[in-house]
This record gives structure tokens, sequence and C-alpha cells, in this order.
């Protein structure tokens, strides 16, 4: 069985479609390149404290996706990992504050899981200020835009992670194409 | 999959006569799992691709390769499954990774490259290496990553790379240790992900051709397979002398000295690609033999016979892995042994994992370490 072992250069068509929407943003306001952030927010307290700045109209860059997980407990190594391996430039993992959880220990158990995703990023050779830790609780709004500005600005700083270039290698080995989907369907 | 025709030849899958001996033997089957390695070479031959991409059970092989030894039609299961793994990876079937993928995801972004790893910080000071070039180049492995992930085991697959350095040095050798090793992409393959796989073999194919070394030792029975079987398509010119570091030291046995005091009762477990899939069997013996003071006291079922950790590609951890995994440290310790040797790090992990349970515990613990960590240990100072 051939397996291809080079990547077929990228048609004008595949470009056209993959065409990442935050840099045509970025490009259209005059600056090179924006930062792609994922932040991993617990139900109760920090997607609430997102939504706090966002009903009180508090300015923040946009810059980052949100996943909402119902604890930061819940945020193991493999969800940190799996973003930075998609190309994410940082990646932020956030929760209620200690003595706040609506699981009650769940954030101490998102420190411990933190800890291990700390060590792998490093042996990776990512640097640090890629990946961050913060408790914002639901009131907190003003407090999670200066945050996400302060980590955005980080992120900008290091510049776009030594993984997003080759983003295109990792995502084909392991997402579905529409074809292929339809395929194994049918 | 028009290709099923030719992985049924080159497997041999063609000469099944449907006795079921590989269902019979295979030790997931045998704890009440639902799958049947049998299943899938019938549907090879069927060219039943919707059976075989959709049956669910294609990531529940060990690939332990004990129906291998078993069938009487000589089919290669085991090599049948790597090639259908890869045809269903293509089709967009992944395994359910245990530990959220995590494992995956750092030797996917291995293949990608691109960052400076900072593998190199358990070298302690007393031991020689050399970064770059040199006529011996040993190779680590992942035991890093394993020991930076599993901290709740106290997983210290470390120790056994450590342990391997010092036993090079004290034979006069001074290794290269790269900074620029990456994973050796057997999970990766063994997940069906052929392109992340080559990427990096050839990574790492030119990484050892440029250090110009001849012999490659290898601590890793994982590592070790790939280096020997799945690369020998990328290498260019003379692949250097692959060795696991058991052999490697069974060469120099007479050229070490052992503190003569102690006396302890050990086991061996060997590891699945170690024994069958490459057939050293003897080399890990022939050093616990000859430490004085240890006796080897075998498993129930050991050599080709037996029973793997049950947890090889981080693709199929679940109850009937952890029934193997219990099984197998009851089988150990009723060897009356108190320590439990193997030559691979993913032993160590899913033993430590397995002896976690807190409701075993006490029954099924035992001394875990790697063959180099206690050939270090007895040599006189």
């Amino acid at each position: 069985m051939p397996a291809s072992t080079k990547r077929k250069p990228r048609g004008k068509r595949g470009a056209k479609k993959t065409r990442d929407t935050s840099t045509a943003r970025a490009e259209a306001r005059g600056s090179s390149w924006d930062p792609r952030i994922v932040v991993f927010a617990c139900n109760w307290c920090s997607y609430a404290g997102a939504d706090t700045a966002g009903v009180s109209r508090i300015q923040h860059q946009p810059h980052f996706r949100m996943i909402r997980v119902m604890c930061s407990g819940r945020i193991q190594p493999g969800f940190v990992l799996r973003a930075f391996e998609k190309g994410a430039d940082g990646v932020l993992v956030s929760g209620c504050h200690f003595g706040d959880c609506h699981y009650v220990f769940g954030n101490e158990r998102a420190v411990e899981q933190f800890e291990k995703t700390k060590n792998v990023v490093r042996l990776l050779g990512l640097e640090e200020g890629r990946l961050r830790l913060e408790w914002i609780s639901a009131a907190e709004g003003v407090r999670f835009a200066e945050v996400i500005n302060e980590f955005t600005d980080q992120v900008r700083q290091l510049g776009p992670s030594p993984l997003a270039d080759k983003r295109v290698i990792s995502s084909q080995s392991s997402v579905i194409s529409k074809e292929r989907a339809a395929e194994v369907v049918h | 999959m028009p290709e099923l025709a030719d992985v049924a030849k080159t497997t041999r899958a063609w000469a099944c006569y449907d006795c079921g001996k590989c269902t019979a033997t295979c030790p997931i089957a045998r704890v009440g799992g639902d799958y049947s390695p049998r299943r899938h070479v019938l549907a090879t031959n069927l060219r039943d691709r919707k059976e075989i991409v959709s049956n669910g059970t294609l990531f529940s092989c060990l690939t332990c390769s004990l129906c291998d030894r078993r069938c009487p039609a000589e089919v290669g299961y085991t090599q049948l499954i790597q090639k259908l793994r890869e045809l269903s990876h293509r089709e967009g079937v992944e395994p359910d990774c245990p530990h959220g993928g995590a494992l995956q995801s750092v030797m996917r972004m291995m293949a990608t490259g691109g960052t400076q790893q900072n593998r190199m910080d358990w070298l302690s000071d007393d031991l020689k290496t050399e970064p770059k070039q040199g006529t011996l180049f040993y190779w680590t492995g992942c035991a890093m990553y394993y020991d930076a992930f599993f901290p709740d085991f106290q997983v210290t697959t470390l120790n056994g790379t450590r342990a391997a350095v010092r036993l090079l040095n004290k034979l006069g050798q001074t290794p290269v240790v790269s900074p620029d090793e990456r994973c050796c992409g057997h999970d990766l393959l063994w997940n069906g992900d052929r392109q992340s796989f080559e990427s990096l073999a050839r990574h790492n194919v030119k990484l050892v051709a440029d250090s110009g070394a001849e012999t490659l030792v290898v601590s890793c029975a994982e590592c070790l397979r790939t280096w020997k079987l799945d690369y020998q398509p990328f290498f260019e010119g003379k692949p250097p002398r692959i060795m696991h570091i058991t052999e490697f030291l069974a060469e120099h046995v007479p050229e070490l000295k052992f503190k003569t005091d102690g006396q302890r009762r050990v086991t061996f477990q060997d590891p699945c690609r170690l024994g069958r899939h490459l057939g050293i069997y003897d080399a890990p013996r022939q050093m616990l033999a000859a430490m004085p003071g240890v006796e080897l006291a075998e498993m129930r079922r050991s050599g080709p016979a037996a029973l793997c950790c049950a947890g090889g590609t981080w693709s199929n951890c679940d109850r009937f892995a952890k029934q193997l995994q219990v099984g197998r440290l009851r089988e150990a310790r009723a060897t009356g042994a108190e320590v439990l040797a193997t030559a691979c790090p993913k032993c160590q992990v899913h033993f430590r994992c397995a002896m976690k349970d807190p409701n075993l515990g006490g029954e099924i613990e035992i001394e875990l370490r790697d063959v180099a960590e206690l050939v270090a240990d007895a040599l006189a100072e």
C-alpha cells in the first residue's frame, strides 16, 4: 500500500478554503498578526465572568475562542495539548476562586492537572507564557477583561506558535474531510 | 478499500482456515472483551470494508502478537491490524485515546516540529554524554514525558534511562544523547497515523545518521521494534547496529564488576515488543543471571507465552486491560519475587497504574524496576 509521502502543494482553492478570518481581519486593520487564544472557562464562575464583562460593555481584545466546561477540574492536559497541537498561540485555563468552586474542590483538581500540563508543555519546548491559569469569579467582569488583555498582549509578544505554521500537517492527520465523512456514512 | 486484497496477501490473511485459535488465545477475548481477531481476518478476506471500519473493535487489539504465535496457518495478525488501522485512519477512524488524547497530541506536535524540546534535564552531572557526534548513540525514548505526565503513579522510567547511561559510561562509552531526538512514532503508527509516523521516522533516521554512530542502543522495547523493523525503508546507506540495552550489556558482561552481597528473588516481564515482536528473550535473563545474589523466578506465562501489559499503543485502556494487568501482577506475586523487572517503560506505566487500585493495592503491589536499573544498582563501586 503506497502511502503518500509528500504533502501536495496547496492549490488556490485549498488556500481559499482555509483562509483564516482573524488574519484577514488583522490585515484589514493594518496590523500583521493577531494571536489565536483558546480560553477554557468553568460554567459557574469564569464563563459568567466573561458574560459580566460583556453585558457591562467592558472593552477587551477579541482574539480568543471560549470553551465552556462544567468545572475547571474537567480541563485535563489532553484538552490544552490538543489546542496547542491544532495551532493555538496561547491557552488560558480559568475557574472559580479557591473556596468558591461549585463542586467544592474541582479547582484544586484543576491545579493538579494544570501542573502536569505545564510540565509537558515545557518539555515540548513551547514558551511557558503561552499557558496560564486564572481564577475569575462571576462578578469579576473587569478582571476578566484585564486578564484577557494582559494575556493577549503577552502572547502577541511571543509571536505565532511554532506549531501553528505547520498546522496543516496535524489537522490533516486527524480531521475528517467532508468528502471522507460522506464516504464513511454511505 | 482496494488495498484489502494486497493486505490479505502480505499478511497471509488469505491462508486463514477459520479455526478460531487466534480468538481463543487473545487475552482480551479471554477476559470477556467483545473482540475477535478472527472477525478482522475474515472481514479482510471478504473485503468487507464496512465491517472493519465500523465494528468498533479495531483498536481493542493489544498488538501483543500472542495470536501470531499460535496461528497454525501463520497469519500475521499483528501486521494485519496495523495495516487495517492505517486504512481506517484514512477514513477518519481514530481510537478513543485514553488520557484525553494528550499523548497523541504530544507525539503529533513532535511530528510537526518547530520547537526545541527541553528533554535533557534528567542528565545528572556524573553522566558523560555527547550532544552530537560519536560512535554510539543512546536512544532515550519518551521516558521524560511519561514521568512528567504520570506523577500520580510515581512513574520513574527515567531511572532506567539514567542507569543505562551510567552503565555505558562504566563500559568506557560516551554515548550521544541528542536534545533533538523526537518520538519514534511507534504509537502513531499503531494508531494508523502513517503520515505523522513517516515525518518522525525521517527526522530520527537522519539525526542518528548525522551523528556518525555505528551502534544505536535503545532502552525502550517499543522504540527498538520501530527502529529495527519499521524504520528499515528509511535508512540510506548502511544502517547502524541496533541493540537493546540488555543485548549490549550481555555482550560486555565480563567487564562489569558486581557486588556480591544481598539475595533477591526477581521475576521478569517480557515486553511484547522485545519478546514476541523481536525474539529477544535471552539477553535480559542473561543480565539478571549475571548478578550475584539474584535469583530469577519465572512467571507461569513467560517467554513467548508472556502476557502483555495491556496498553501498548495508548489506544485501548479499558476494564479488560485492567483485568489483564491485575492478573499479571498476581502472577508476579505468586512467584514469591520481591522485584518485577521489565525492559519497557510502558510496562512500568501500566503496572503502576494497576497497582493504584485502592481495592487491591496491597494484594498486587510489587517493586517495579527496569533491568538496567537493577544492573546499575548491583555494580561494585
